[in-house]
């Protein structure tokens, strides 16, 4: 052996047994037969192959959540493709997370946002099969979050990362006995990034105080309560401010017009459309608490729309929802025109109607 | 301790010594392997793409910084997006420090290539392209970093898109050189952007040549320090066919270069010609805008030493307001340069300083037009000002764009 082949065996060799540490450091934790949370799963860098290993799950098929594991839903949620979602945080033993103004709690390393999304196979019937199609995680290791999704095999015991994304073709019937048939996209891991990028660090987008500040019942107080008042008193998150009233859920026809549609533009695109998110060069800014008309979309012009435009001038036209490009990209499904970008093959009928009544009414 | 330290400096070393090359063929699952390939490389590795044709069905995203692609050649690696289903473009970048290097993106549904808030991005001989030709239907933009930093383009070829082949937006430091633009609406646009050197660059059969735009109300605006040399710009004459609301929607079919707004622009030895409605024209931003932010007139537009003939011999009068204007103005005797000659209202009575005034140099067969907006205004006045010589003046250079190549990686 001459002497560079030797010290390339040699950084070979050192390459390798990195693996066969984590390897055998994995299999001595894995083994173990423990209900917890699988606190150094999380921290490892990477994601294994099967989401069981994690142990969130008490019974995975059922979705019944391990200890500490606790389930939540949100007050606006994002469409996608008309699935249900489970949503559940953990955070590890003693620590907290820190409520910030108008942003995400900031959780401590090791926590964990766990979301499942299914199918009802029959939205009409009281006891319909579901089918769970993909549970996608975001993790707070040591370096920052990071996320995966992990899609549940036909069996529907165990879910599998993929990495580069996978596709489902499934179907199922709607609550007014509509056949749908759908072809599912489970994101792949820059995808997941896209939308949980701001100013080039992944963050959560859902659990803010204010997303959150509503009632859900709780098999272990068999009652029902506020969630922000149940995550305090389980030592989840260090405070949650008394006012918090802002973000209302666009389903609730008795609250107003305006609240609900930018309830729903914020939860659906100002994750993107913020000047943080990856939609910043529009300058059409679709957050919560932008207050500016022309950022808003309102006789705002197209910048790069392409033929997003639809031959409409306007991104918001007041008063003519049929000539606002907005309302247009949400109506649409080619991949050239559809916004969001990605996380939608369907249209939302329900989202279209009350973004169509809103550009209606405005004046 | 010590043994400690040399095992991690070889860690470390061991990963920057072995960059990867991951060799990538087409295949039944090229979308899940080639999608997998780009997310797993690391800062460094190569995915080296094999000549074929690769079908893909969904959006492509690179978000590791430091990775090269590679085809074997604009013409033999084409990575072809006819059937694609998902994803507003063929590939998203948006880690810095990328290299592109050799293959084709073809009928992409929405941009082929977009590359969003980076620093550092090198396109090498690539081609973008609708095959079908020009169509309201094809994507919006060949060739699209925006928000970035140090955006250098080279040997690429774009045709066929209904906004513009290649598209530089509120970026910063770029370089666009020796390219082909056709049959897109705008060949190649810079917009919103400081610091650009385009040059070298063969552009014709677009709807307009080379556009400088500045637009209001977007997070970076007040575009400057643009150089636009060595360039051809000709028989840029097809139809308009972008849809409507897009700014390029009222470009007039037959235009060489188009500079709106912006502070800057020097304009010289190209060669500009055949272009139907107007060789160069030089306009203020003439839609409505609330932005106080935003400055709407072209300030410090130098010309000189560039080679113009045949402007203006079928203006796109059917379609379009700004050719109209020109033909009333004109009296038959279309111009190669026009200025609209709108500044802010103060200036028009006391005069644009000095240095902000457009500069005429030497230019080989030009004729200039300028419109005298006071008398624009005034009944029985002729408005058109052809008085070149009032315009001509000689003027410093501006600096040159400097970008460092990632030498290493090229080859």
């Amino acid at each position: 052996m001459n002497d560079s082949i030797k010290i390339r065996f040699f950084f070979y060799a050192i390459k390798k047994s990195r693996y066969i540490v984590f390897l055998i450091t994995f299999f001595c934790f894995g083994v173990q037969a423990d209900l917890n949370v699988n606190d150094d799963l999380i921290l490892t860098e990477g994601f294994p192959d099967k989401l069981s290993a994690f142990r969130f799950f008490e019974d995975t098929r059922s979705q019944l959540p391990a200890k500490n594991v606790i389930p939540y839903d949100l007050i606006s949620s994002l469409f996608s493709d008309y699935t249900k979602k489970n949503r559940f945080v953990y955070v590890p033993d003693s620590l907290q997370a820190k409520y910030e103004t108008d942003s995400v709690y900031q959780f401590p390393i090791g926590s964990a946002l766990i979301k499942t999304f299914y199918y009802i196979k029959n939205e009409q019937l009281e006891m319909s099969e579901q089918q769970l199609l993909e549970t996608r995680l975001l993790l707070r290791k040591n370096d920052g979050w990071h996320a995966a999704s992990y899609a549940w095999d036909d069996a529907q015991e165990e879910a599998r990362l993929k990495i580069a994304g996978a596709t489902i073709n499934t179907s199922w019937v709607d609550k007014n006995g509509k056949y749908r048939s759908v072809r599912y996209r489970v994101p792949n891991k820059n995808q997941c990034q896209e939308c949980h990028e701001a100013n080039k660090q992944i963050i959560p987008i859902g659990p803010k105080a204010r997303n959150l500040n509503k009632n859900k019942y709780y098999a272990d107080s068999e009652a029902e309560l506020n969630q922000l008042y149940y995550w305090l008193d389980k030592k989840v998150i260090d405070f949650y401010p008394d006012s918090l009233d802002l973000v209302v859920d666009w389903q609730d026809s008795t609250k107003n017009l305006n609240t609900r549609a930018r309830s729903y533009l914020a939860i659906n695109c100002g994750h993107c459309h913020s000047p943080q998110g990856n939609g910043a060069s529009s300058g059409l800014y679709l957050g919560f608490t932008e207050k500016r008309p022309i950022h808003i979309g309102v006789m705002k012009k197209p910048v790069a729309a392409g033929r997003g435009s639809g031959n409409k001038l306007y991104s918001i036209n007041p008063g003519k929802p049929e000539e606002s490009i907005l309302l247009y990209r949400m109506q649409s499904m080619d991949p050239g025109i559809m916004m969001p970008e990605s996380g939608r093959s369907l249209v939302h009928d329900e989202g279209v109607n009350l973004i169509k009544e809103w550009i209606q009414e405005m004046r | 301790m010590n043994k400690a330290c040399i095992i991690f400096c070889c860690l470390l070393l061991n990963d920057i010594v072995f960059a990867d090359i991951h060799y990538i063929k087409p295949s039944e699952d090229i979308q899940e392997r080639l999608q997998e390939a780009m997310i797993l490389a690391k800062p460094g590795d190569t995915i080296q793409l094999d000549e074929g044709l690769y079908k893909l069905t969904d959006g492509l995203s690179l978000t590791q910084r430091e990775v090269s692609i590679k085809g074997a050649g604009m013409y033999k690696t084409i990575l072809d997006f006819s059937n694609q289903m998902s994803g507003a473009q063929g590939l998203l970048v948006t880690s810095d420090e990328v290299l592109l290097k050799d293959f084709a993106i073809i009928n992409a549904k929405g941009d082929a290539l977009k590359v969003v808030g980076v620093d550092g991005i090198y396109m090498i001989n690539l081609r973008v392209e609708w095959t079908n030709g020009p169509a309201t239907s094809n994507g919006a933009y060949g060739l699209y970093p925006v928000q970035s930093k140090n955006v250098f383009i080279e040997g690429c070829v774009a045709i066929g898109a209904s906004d513009a082949g290649i598209y530089v937006g509120q970026s910063e430091n770029i370089i666009v050189k020796n390219n082909k633009a056709m049959f897109n609406v705008a060949g190649i646009e810079i917009e919103n952007s400081f610091y650009a050197d385009v040059y070298g660059n063969s552009v014709s059969n677009n709807t307009g040549g080379i556009l400088v735009f500045d637009l209001p109300d977007l997070p970076q605006q007040g575009g400057h320090h643009i150089r636009v040399f060595e360039n051809q710009s000709y028989d840029n004459n097809t139809d308009n066919f972008a849809p409507q609301g897009n700014i390029v929607a009222s470009v007039p079919r037959g235009t060489g270069i188009l500079i709106l707004a912006n502070t800057n622009v020097e304009i010289f030895k190209n060669n500009i010609h055949s272009n139907g409605t107007i060789n160069l024209a030089i306009v203020s931003y003439f839609q409505d805008t609330s932005d106080d932010n935003y400055y709407p007139h072209p300030r410090s537009v130098y010309i000189h030493d560039n080679i113009f003939s045949d402007s203006g011999f079928d203006p796109d009068i059917d379609r379009n307001e700004l050719a109209k204007m020109l033909v009333d103005l004109a009296n038959d005797d279309m111009p190669d340069i026009f200025w609209d000659g709108v500044t802010p209202f103060y200036q028009m009575i006391v005069g644009q300083p000095q240095e902000e005034r457009i500069g005429l140099g030497e230019n080989v067969g030009a004729s200039f037009l300028a419109i005298n907006p006071i008398k624009y205004l005034l009944p029985f006045l002729d408005p058109a000002n052809r008085d070149y010589q009032d315009f001509f003046t000689n003027r410093p250079s501006l600096e040159k764009v400097i970008i460092n190549l990632p030498n290493e990686r090229l080859y």
